[in-house]
């Protein structure tokens, strides 16, 4: 227990969380879109995620040819290269999303059978994901090279707020309102909203499902690529199983929030990530997963619908 | 396609007990020659590559098919998914090699111990978690699985990241010795706990227990304006499935000798959880066959070890894909009353008798 931590390092900390949240944020936007419409967890939103990573990275070192040591890129370059590593980690991990929902989901749906059939195919989809992977890169992590030069835009009484923080923070809020109009404004987001409320009644109004529930998986790709380029960006790591940490404490943050709730995912991701950097921080990081899980329980033994849930099921106190 | 479920059970249910009986025994005797079933050269394609195919008899496949019979109560029976299952059985495992190895109980004094703070964990879980419904239960128990494990990691007095080693093996039964050049009376234990836990499944099944949790299972709301306690049928079927695991747990630990936090991963609890849905949620012998199946497999082609989970993957999607509701699924209606069963009889033989009039007829 060391609670002088908090008060030295309040600001950096909360620059972390902030950054940490909004990577959560992202993925948990994953969980909860395909979630609200097939009310299944994707299992394989973790694999989504890193392959998004490893497209990052391939694209950084192939196409722009940067390796370990080359220098940061500057001006009007550095641009072009995040924004190609970001749309290639989003259409990865978007096309990747919507062929696990082919795979995984639409022929067992197709049959109506029970909802832990199609979990279960959807473990075997992460499986082979994270395996295929894992035999490509023999287990190894890969790094990301340096694109972005990390400096501080400012620093206030020693503390700073990095640039890569700032890009992430930024981007992450930039998706999350981007999401939040697109499903809130569009005809096809009006869809995915009635398919949420009701599959039936939205079948009856003329609704092609398998076309929203398809869509639906896109949105959530490509949201979960936008996290998993942030991410690049800060860490600069990845392994085949990068996801699995990430994916657990992001479905925890879409739980937290409401889970099926856009700005359930909003909240919850910024409490977690906030929660894990000042835990950790106070009680050593390897007591991190636990007091997130703790903290899980707690509001949900206090508001079994999470933080932001609707209370669409009745609670049973 | 032909309904082997089906088949079978009817082919059950027009024995006699004496039938039934000899036919149980027969099986049973079978099971326990399993060990010797690799040591013919017809047979020897039973043999798994790498490791020896007794000590595989009894882990993986004795253990998941136990675990996932324990965990079959709680997501077959009562439909209630739970992510965590590796925790029940970390605590059986840690239990014994504590007790194991600082006091001078033996494995079987342990046993009841391991089961006992098994279920008293599943209990305290459950008290509170059993409230929440669907997916938060799943991410609560997902939950406890990790802190049950990081815990472990992180203290230090019972070995953090090593583990405890030299946990005692069992004292010997019937001057057969239990270590680890026998695995086969290993698998022998273990037969015998899963025996009883079908026993005691079946049983359960077919009272209160049985019929409240397939209750809960099918609706929760209409159980509770039934007057089902559904909390507290709840709290017994997480229990009774935890009590399970621990059990497993202490026949883990003394069979490998070690326990260790790395055991006791995510990985393990979805793997129980595919050996229950691939099998066939709720029906005990698909649950048998599932966790055989996932756990065997896997030890066969180990030769091309570096892509088996590749494999196992792949064998998933494809099954599921394939049967949704798994290999052998449970019946559409589980309890016929003795008059409906008679009912059901006669209307067969009635069909029976028009289609050989009809058949006449039309000749």
């Amino acid at each position: 227990m060391n609670f002088s931590v908090v008060q030295s390092q309040f600001f950096p900390l909360l620059i972390n969380g902030l950054a940490l949240g909004f990577i959560y944020v992202l993925i948990s936007v994953g969980y909860t879109m395909v979630y609200g419409v097939l009310r299944l967890i994707n299992f394989a939103n973790s694999e989504i995620f890193m392959l998004g990573t490893f497209a990052t990275i391939i694209v950084s070192r192939t196409v722009f040819k940067f390796d370990i040591n080359s220098q940061p890129s500057h001006g009007m370059k550095l641009l072009i290269v995040l924004l190609c590593c970001l749309l290639a980690a989003m259409l990865t991990s978007g096309v990747v999303a919507v062929l696990v929902e082919l795979v995984a989901y639409r022929r067992l749906r197709s049959r109506g059978t029970n909802r832990l059939g199609s979990l279960i195919s959807a473990i075997g989809t992460s499986i082979v994901l994270s395996e295929g992977v894992r035999l490509l890169t023999h287990s190894l992590p890969e790094s990301s090279p340096r694109v972005l030069s990390k400096f501080y835009i400012f620093t206030i009484h020693g503390v700073g707020l990095r640039i890569d923080q700032f890009l992430v923070i930024i981007s992450g809020a930039l998706f999350f309102f981007a999401v939040d109009r697109f499903v809130k404004l569009t005809r096809i987001g009006k869809a995915i909203r009635a398919v949420s409320m009701s599959e039936e009644n939205s079948r009856l109004m003329g609704i092609n499902l398998n076309r929203v529930i398809s869509i639906t998986f896109l949105v959530g790709g490509l949201v979960t690529g936008a996290a998993a380029f942030l991410y690049e960006t800060v860490y600069e790591t990845t392994v085949f199983n990068v996801g699995f940490n990430l994916g657990i404490a992001a479905f925890t943050a879409a739980v937290l929030g409401g889970i099926g709730n856009l700005r359930g995912a909003f909240y919850g991701g910024l409490t977690l990530g906030l929660a894990e950097e000042f835990f950790s921080a106070v009680l050593g990081t390897q007591w991190k997963e636990v007091t997130v899980f703790v903290v899980l329980v707690l509001v949900l033994l206090v508001r079994p619908n999470g933080l932001f849930g609707e209370a669409i099921q009745q609670s049973r106190v | 396609m032909l309904n082997l479920r089906d088949k079978g059970a009817q082919l059950w249910e027009d024995w006699n007990r004496p039938k039934r009986v000899a036919f149980a025994l027969i099986m049973i005797f079978g099971v326990f020659l399993l060990p010797y079933a690799g040591d013919f050269s017809f047979t020897s394609i039973l043999n798994t590559p790498i490791a020896s195919y007794q000590a595989i008899l009894v882990y993986p496949v004795g253990m998941y098919i136990l675990m996932a019979l324990g965990l079959n109560i709680v997501v077959g029976k009562s439909g209630l998914l739970d992510l965590g299952y590796v925790a029940f059985f970390a605590i059986g495992a840690y239990t014994a090699a504590i007790l194991g190895t600082k006091t001078t109980l033996n494995i079987w004094e342990i046993l009841p111990m391991g089961m006992g703070f098994a279920m008293l964990a599943g209990v305290l879980l459950g008290i509170p978690t059993l409230r929440l419904r669907g997916d938060y239960l799943a991410i609560v128990t997902l939950g406890f699985g990790e802190i049950v494990r990081i815990a472990v990691l992180n203290t230090n007095s019972i070995g953090g990241p090593n583990g405890i080693p030299g946990v005692p093996n069992p004292p010997s039964i019937l001057g057969q010795s239990f270590d680890l050049a026998n695995p086969a009376h290993f698998f022998w234990i273990v037969v015998v706990m899963i025996l009883f836990v079908i026993w005691m499944v079946r049983r359960l099944s077919i009272r209160r227990p049985g019929r409240a949790w397939e209750a809960i299972r099918q609706d929760e709301d209409v159980a509770i304006l039934m007057g089902v306690p559904t909390l507290r049928y709840k709290i017994w079927s997480f229990s009774i499935g935890a009590a399970v695991g621990g059990a497993a747990g202490v026949i883990f630990a003394s069979q490998q000798m070690l326990v260790a936090p790395q055991t006791f991963t995510f990985n393990v609890s979805v793997l129980i959880l595919s050996c229950v849905v691939f099998g066939g949620m709720g029906n005990i012998w698909g649950v048998v066959l599932g966790a055989t199946i996932l756990s065997y497999f896997p030890e066969r082609i180990r030769f091309i070890s570096s892509a088996r989970q590749l494999v196992f993957g792949l064998a998933l999607i494809i099954t599921m894909n394939l049967r949704p509701d798994g290999l052998l699924p449970r019946k559409k209606r589980e309890h016929l009353s003795l008059e409906e069963r008679e009912a059901a009889k006669a209307a067969k033989a009635a069909l029976k008798q028009a289609k050989k009039l009809n058949s006449g007829a039309s000749k």
